[in-house]
């Protein structure tokens, strides 16, 4: 690259963040303290924000520890056997992200609501999924299917199986071999795809609001409690709470994040000093340096 | 031995259990292992790119599968340590396998597999990726090795020379299918087949029969006998002199001989010669000059 290019290339790079990210987020975070630093904690401490928080992290708690087991599950599957409908599967993942999330709550109240196909067997044992907690866990976990796997299956193809069948005959059992050999060679993509999964979750306003009926201090996870506070001219409230989840989304990056920072840092040295003859470690996964507030 | 997708890789993995067979048994000392799990198997099996565990420092992945075993860590250091002493790496415990050069990849590998006191070990086309400095030294160290620890050993190649080096028994694979079992000496002098003939060495055709290059004398005196023969092309490659003719009946053929062999013949292009097959005891002859 010529190095004239370099400062125009910057400046436009950096433009496009601060127009796209920087300004509208930051507006956010000055308007929702323009009242003063009280005003702000006052809003986001009613008895139906603090609920809506707490509610957003519980599904936050539930949705991503399934969606993880899930995507290196189908992650797997997809790696190591050949089937036929392995490409179906393979599509269905990405279907989620294909399809709008509120076409995806609608889809589920036409199979889990009152009328729906499960509905009645459903009423009949006192289970209840629409307007209700497992609406939104099922709802966030559809829409954030994908990410692990994404993030997972390509690494898995990459590295092969020789690894894994080297654990087999030194005596590890598949179990052995998938915690000791499998999971820290995806370790990185893993967490990365898990980072994805959580931004997802915790910022999912479609699918859920369609199941969720937002009900407030019942069923309003955070989106829910922001869109409703912009409805009832509550813009401290609205802004106030766009805060909490930035912050919230920022703390997951920072965490799961770090690891693979720090990582990648340490591969980097690494393959500065290896021998001429061999072969340079895993490259990183598609790098998407996302933030969690694109979603 | 055998050339590539002859199926001798999957002959490996039938053997260490990671590939199942359609019919057949394994046996090891007596022992049926063809339903016994690769796991419990106790082969030692190094791939054909080594496979390390990328991960783990060389120290971990040697100390694997002992870890796995769950011996006592004390053991586990000590057997690590003097297996990493036996394949010259002891330097490199702390290093990740990013950071090894191929060879040394290839005996963190070897220790690896060794570290589980295996009954058998097999190494699948183990100096493949290797350059040919690298590839020579490796084949001269791990006949050593072999000799310090015998383990009976497997070793899967495409490559002659180090078949007929490394190999005390030698079983030549094409397609499927085991064209030749035996020492290698004895194969490379009694061929089953022409397939065996050709591919353990170079190969020519005199009266429809197939024979070493090597195996074939020349005269240039009619009396001695033999078959008539022009001289097409003579070429000094270092040490042999590769002569090739045109027969009588319009076939061709060619004859390695020695540089003294070739200064005795005296011949040039254009010239009679009478070919045949050296006698017994005259290759008896050249074989013991070549190998003193």
């Amino acid at each position: 690259m010529k190095s004239r290019w370099r400062l125009p290339l910057r400046i436009v790079a950096l433009g496009y963040l601060a127009l796209l990210v920087v300004i509208p987020v930051g507006s956010v975070f000055y308007r929702a303290f323009q009242h003063g630093f009280i005003a702000a904690w006052d809003a986001v401490t009613t008895p139906d924000a603090v609920h809506a928080l707490w509610l957003t992290l519980l599904v936050v708690l539930i949705a991503v520890p399934l969606n993880t087991v899930f995507g290196v599950g189908v992650s797997l599957i997809l790696a190591r056997h050949r089937f036929r409908g392995a490409w179906l599967l393979d599509a269905f993942v990405d279907l989620p992200l294909a399809i709008s999330p509120v076409v995806v709550g609608l889809a589920l109240v036409l199979v889990y609501g009152k009328t729906g196909w499960f509905g009645n067997w459903l009423a009949a044992h006192g289970i209840e999924i629409i307007f209700s907690f497992p609406g939104i866990v099922m709802a966030s976990a559809t829409v954030a299917l994908p990410y692990v796997v994404r993030e997972v299956l390509p690494v898995l193809q990459e590295i092969g199986t020789d690894q894994e069948q080297a654990a087999t005959t030194l005596g590890a059992s598949s179990f052995t071999a998938f915690r000791r050999i499998t999971l820290p060679s995806i370790r990185r993509s893993l967490a990365y795809g898990v980072t994805l999964t959580t931004a997802r979750v915790l910022g999912e306003f479609g699918a859920v609001v369609v199941v969720s009926g937002a009900i407030a201090g019942r069923t309003q996870t955070l989106t829910l409690f922001i869109q409703d506070s912009i409805d009832n001219l509550n813009p401290v409230g609205a802004y106030a709470g766009a805060v909490i989840l930035a912050i919230i989304a920022l703390v997951v990056l920072t965490v799961l994040g770090a690891d693979r920072e720090g990582r990648k840092a340490k591969w980097r040295s690494r393959s500065d000093q290896s021998p001429s003859d061999s072969e340079m470690p895993l490259p990183s996964t598609t790098s998407v340096l996302m933030s969690p507030m694109d979603h | 031995m055998g050339p590539s997708g002859g199926g001798k890789s999957t002959l490996l993995r039938v053997v260490a259990g990671l590939e199942t067979p359609d019919s057949g048994t394994v046996e090891i000392d007596g022992q049926d292992l063809t339903g016994i799990p690769a796991r419990q198997r106790g082969i030692g099996f190094c791939f054909q790119h080594y496979a390390p565990f990328r991960h783990l420092t060389v120290r971990r992945n040697v100390a694997f599968g002992l870890e796995v075993r769950r011996r006592p860590k004390a053991e586990i250091r000590e057997k690590v340590d003097e297996l990493l002493e036996l394949v010259r790496i002891a330097h490199l415990a702390d290093r990740h396998p990013s950071e090894l050069s191929g060879g040394q990849r290839q005996r963190m590998a070897l220790a690896r597999a060794l570290a589980i006191e295996p009954k058998v070990l097999l190494l699948d086309e183990p100096f493949g990726a290797l350059d040919a400095q690298v590839r020579q030294q490796l084949r001269v160290w791990l006949r050593e090795l072999h000799e310090k620890i015998s383990v009976t050993t497997v070793l899967v190649t495409h490559d002659q020379e180090e078949a007929m080096e490394v190999a005390d028994r030698l079983a030549i694979i094409n397609e499927g299918r085991l064209e030749q079992i035996g020492a290698p000496a004895e194969i490379y002098d009694k061929p089953d087949n022409e397939f065996v003939m050709k591919f353990l060495g170079p190969a020519t055709e005199l009266d429809g029969a197939w024979v070493r290059p090597h195996d074939l004398v020349i005269h240039n005196e009619k009396g001695i006998g033999g078959q008539g023969a022009w001289v097409e092309r003579i070429t000094h490659l270092g040490f042999e002199v590769r002569v090739d003719l045109k027969l009588d009946d319009g076939s061709s053929t060619w004859v390695q001989l020695s540089r003294g062999a070739a200064a005795e013949l005296d011949s040039v292009p254009g010239d009679q010669v009478w070919v045949s097959r050296a006698t017994p005891s005259k290759r008896q002859g050249a074989l013991t000059q070549v190998v003193s």
